[in-house]
């Protein structure tokens, strides 16, 4: 019977079945992947794959230079936009990549978690037999009994792990660990990046982001839906339905220069209401600046730009009025000349043919302070000193009834080439001057607004990124400073006949990380230890 | 906030002066360096026997065992073998040419400050707004971290022109191509953030430098010795790969979580001025893949296999990064960290 079972049991022996085959090849993949080799390979990739998104034009950042890039360079620029270089982070390799990464992570921290657990029950190691081979030692004999060393030792050890033995023959030991904080801010610090990339990722889900440009004179914005933005990038689960209820009144907008044009300060001057208020109709007001978003209602509004709004008003051959402020756009950021198209539609004409042949636009530039290159105009600073425009009239078909959507900076082009639309004057003016065209038209400057762009962002996990990275950031500076280091300290009563009475003691010392600069450390305790009443043999 | 002419040109006179008065540090730790051999090699060797003889007296009071090597100018111990007596002086002439290089380069140091604060106090404001301003503070940063470091290492001093070098280099480009006139900043930078956010940037990337060095310094050694007749003229006047290897970890454990909180103040200021923590602008790109490399040379110093030259090398990519992330990112690429205000 037991002969029988020991053949068997030695037959059975390892046998590769396949679900052993699969078995082993999950856990050398695991334990490949979790390896600290595959992990530093796994950064470098890391690292490597997010270069891209600095050297190359990203569409996240700059759409139109993507474009440009790719038109500029062919196959190649069409090949890497197949492979997702123009959207590196939220391209697959990238993904891959720093997936395995936190596969990497998870696999590291769950068995050094349970590690620490264990560390942080044990109890500080036996005292080493031989202290006098630690790269730290000291030792002397003193007149004070046992008893009294070791009380001083553990006064000495406050703070520190200690344990005490037996060692017999009247010797005994303390051991004295210290410094378990710098494990313990390594996983803190581990643990937070895991929750910070998690916090990131979600935040990719939920975050919506719009720009809007309003007119400085009392217009009024509201955060009710996708259509009241200019551009409107949401996240990923984000349909554009439930925005935050929130409206934001500009009144004004004031930028302050230095002589020479630089500017000092952005301030605009809005009103702002939001969750209850809205309901009652109450305003609040608020200094909108560069650097200091509104916070209301979890979302943040923030001050992005400014430009200019020039006023021109229309006087119809038959007496009609139409006066109109288009925004036009900063073409030079730091001398706001800017270019625009004004658009105006003939009143009174109900008869669409007879009305598309008698739009008009004013477009051209604009300079806050002017310069003339001869009759070109241009712009010597931001101030608002003596506005002017240099501009064309056009009058034709505008092309806004052919169910494109055109640019409010820009007129048609395509309309200009087809000969639908024509300049009929071209000419530079002042504020309060004006220009009459052939059928008695006249279209007059009368002055200037400003505008501001703003932005509103929605990002409910921005705190939770800012709680890990704090977090972060204490286990960084725990791990890396601080020294787990252990002290030993035995004694023993002095040997020989003057032995009598006499104490030797010695002391070891040993830093378990490679951080060197323990020595000062130790030689203080040691000297603390060592000094008590010493008589040198 | 009017900008202060005069301030402003005392700034940059005492710029230029730090500047010159470096390269002469610099030619007298060239000095040491190539004629103060025989002392150093002796002081190592005094080094190993003090060990020695440490490890074998085990009865003595508390001894100090040799934690840092000992310095150049040891006076010959009772155990030497004696040196001839021209081979002494020639290495006492040079340790001579070491000390002066030192108290110059404290005074450049001096000077280098006066400009920074100069600057700061004529234009009123922190004196980082611009790229010169910056480069300038990475400088100081850099020769303040290596004269710490001679405090702790008094025998690495030798290779101080090492250091100075790329910091004459950096002052030199800062000076010429960099040079911007003292002006206040514009909106976006005007926050207490630019205050921290940028001094963290400047001291972690200033402390960052020594390392840099020192792991290329690591790798020549490296190098020659396993291939003596690489490298033969310089290396074998260079300190062993372990006190290189120390000197560069601990530099760059100090620096890295300074560059950490930099980073992290930057994601809190981008949130307050341009609506989002993080949006991968290029120099938050290239901020985090610096941060990715010394985090894996953090792990790499760890694992075995990859302690020593990979990690020096990881580390050398990683100073790398840095420059590059000053210079490339802000001159070249366009960004919304365009704000070198240079050309």
């Amino acid at each position: 019977m037991s002969s029988e079972t020991r053949t068997n049991q030695e037959s059975r022996g390892y046998r590769a079945t396949p679900a052993r085959r699969a078995f082993a090849f999950v856990r050398n993949t695991w334990r490949g992947l979790t390896s600290m080799r595959t992990a530093l390979i796994l950064l470098f990739l890391l690292a490597l794959a997010a270069m891209p998104g600095a050297m190359l034009p990203q569409r996240s950042l700059n759409e139109p230079k993507v474009r440009e890039y790719i038109a500029e360079h062919g196959w190649w620029g069409e090949l890497l936009d197949t492979l997702g270089f123009f959207a590196v982070y939220g391209s697959v390799w990238f993904s891959a990549i720093y997936l395995l990464l936190m596969i990497s992570l998870v696999g590291c921290l769950a068995p050094r978690s349970v590690e620490y657990v264990r560390s942080m029950r044990a109890k500080p190691v036996l005292t080493p037999r031989n202290l006098s081979r630690l790269p730290h030692h000291a030792s002397s004999t003193v007149t004070s009994d046992a008893d009294d060393v070791l009380a001083t030792a553990r006064k000495r050890f406050k703070g520190w792990r200690t344990t005490e033995r037996d060692e017999g023959d009247g010797v005994r030991s303390i051991s004295a660990e210290k410094g378990y904080l710098r494990e313990t801010g390594n996983l803190l610090f581990h643990f937070a990046m895991l929750g910070l990339i998690i916090s990131f990722a979600i935040g990719k889900m939920v975050v919506y982001e719009g720009q809007v440009i309003v007119h400085a004179d009392g217009s009024e914005f509201c955060n009710s839906g996708i259509y009241a933005y200019d551009s409107f990038n949401p996240g990923l689960r984000v349909d554009g339905t439930e925005l935050t209820p929130f409206c934001v009144r500009v009144n004004d907008f004031k930028p302050t220069y230095t002589e020479l044009g630089q500017p000092i300060q952005y301030r605009a001057d809005i009103e702002y209401s939001s969750g209850a208020d809205l309901a009652s109709n109450t305003w609040r007001p608020y200094q909108l600046e560069v650097n200091e978003p509104l916070r209301t209602a979890g979302d943040r509004v923030y001050l992005l730009g400014h430009g200019f709004a020039p006023v021109f008003t229309v006087t119809f051959p038959n007496g009609e009025k139409r006066t109109q402020a288009t925004q036009w756009r900063p073409a030079d950021q730091t001398t706001l000349l800017s270019d625009g198209a004004t658009k105006f539609d003939p009143p009174g004409i109900t008869d669409s043919a007879t009305r598309r042949d008698n739009q008009l636009a004013v477009t051209g530039l604009f300079a806050p302070t002017p310069v003339f290159n001869g009759k070109i105009l241009s712009s010597a600073g931001p101030k608002l000193t003596d506005p002017t425009v240099a501009v064309d009239i056009m009058r034709g078909d505008l092309g806004i009834d052919s169910g494109y959507g055109q640019s409010i900076f820009a007129i048609d082009q395509s309309m200009v080439e087809k000969g639908a639309l024509e300049r009929v004057a071209r000419e530079n003016l002042r504020v309060g001057e004006s220009i009459t065209l052939d059928d008695g038209t006249t279209i007059s400057f009368d002055g200037v607004q400003r505008w501001v762009s703003l932005q509103v962002s929605h990002d409910p996990t921005q705190l939770w990124v800012l709680g890990f990275a704090v977090a972060m950031l204490v286990g960084l500076a725990l791990s890396l400073l601080v020294k787990r280091r252990r002290v030993w300290i035995r004694v023993a009563p002095a040997a020989g006949a003057e032995g009598g009475g006499r104490t030797v003691i010695e002391v070891g010392g040993l830093a378990r990380t490679d951080q060197a600069g323990y020595g000062d450390e130790f030689d203080e305790i040691a000297a603390d230890l060592l000094n008590q009443d010493t008589r040198s043999p | 906030m009017p900008v202060d002419e005069t301030l402003s040109r005392f700034s940059d006179w005492s710029y230029n002066t730090a500047t010159l008065i470096y390269v002469l540090a610099m030619v007298f730790f060239a000095v040491e360096q190539a004629f103060g051999r025989a002392g150093r090699l002796r002081a190592e060797r005094t080094a190993a026997r003090k060990h020695e003889l440490v490890g074998a007296s085990a009865g003595g009071a508390v001894d100090a065992t040799a934690r840092t090597p000992a310095p150049i100018s040891t006076p010959a111990g009772s155990a030497e073998p004696p040196l001839s007596p021209s081979a002494r002086r020639s290495t006492s002439r040079a340790a001579r040419f070491g000390r002066m290089g030192v108290s110059l380069t404290v005074l450049g140091a001096l000077l280098h400050l006066a400009a920074l604060v100069l600057r700061g106090l004529a234009t009123s404001r922190v004196p980082w707004g611009n790229m010169y301003e910056y480069v300038m503070a990475v400088c100081l940063i850099a020769v303040v971290t290596w004269l710490v470091v001679l405090r702790k290492y008094p025998s690495v001093r030798h290779l101080s022109a090492f250091v100075l070098l790329p910091v004459v280099i950096l002052l030199f480009v800062g000076g010429t191509m960099l040079y911007a006139t003292a002006a206040p900043v514009q909106p976006a930078l005007q926050s207490y953030w630019l205050i921290v956010h940028v001094a963290a940037a400047i001291v972690s990337s200033g402390m960052f430098l020594v390392p840099g060095v020192a792991s290329v310094l690591y790798l020549m050694r490296d190098s020659h010795e396993s291939n003596s007749s690489r490298f033969a003229k310089l290396a074998g006047h260079l300190p062993g790969r372990d006190l290189l290897d120390r000197l560069s970890y601990r530099t760059t454990v100090l620096a890295f979580p300074i560059y950490t909180f930099g980073v992290v103040c930057g994601a809190i200021w981008a949130e307050a001025a341009w609506g989002r923590f993080w949006g991968w602008d290029p120099k938050e790109t290239v901020a985090f893949v610096a941060w990715v490399v010394y985090a894996a040379y953090l792990h790499a110093r760890a694992t075995a296999g990859w302690r020593g030259r990979p990690a020096a090398w990881i580390n050398v990519t990683g100073f790398a990064l840095i420059v590059f992330n000053l210079f490339f990112i802000n001159l070249v690429t366009t960004g919304l960290h365009s704000y070198a205000g240079v050309g």
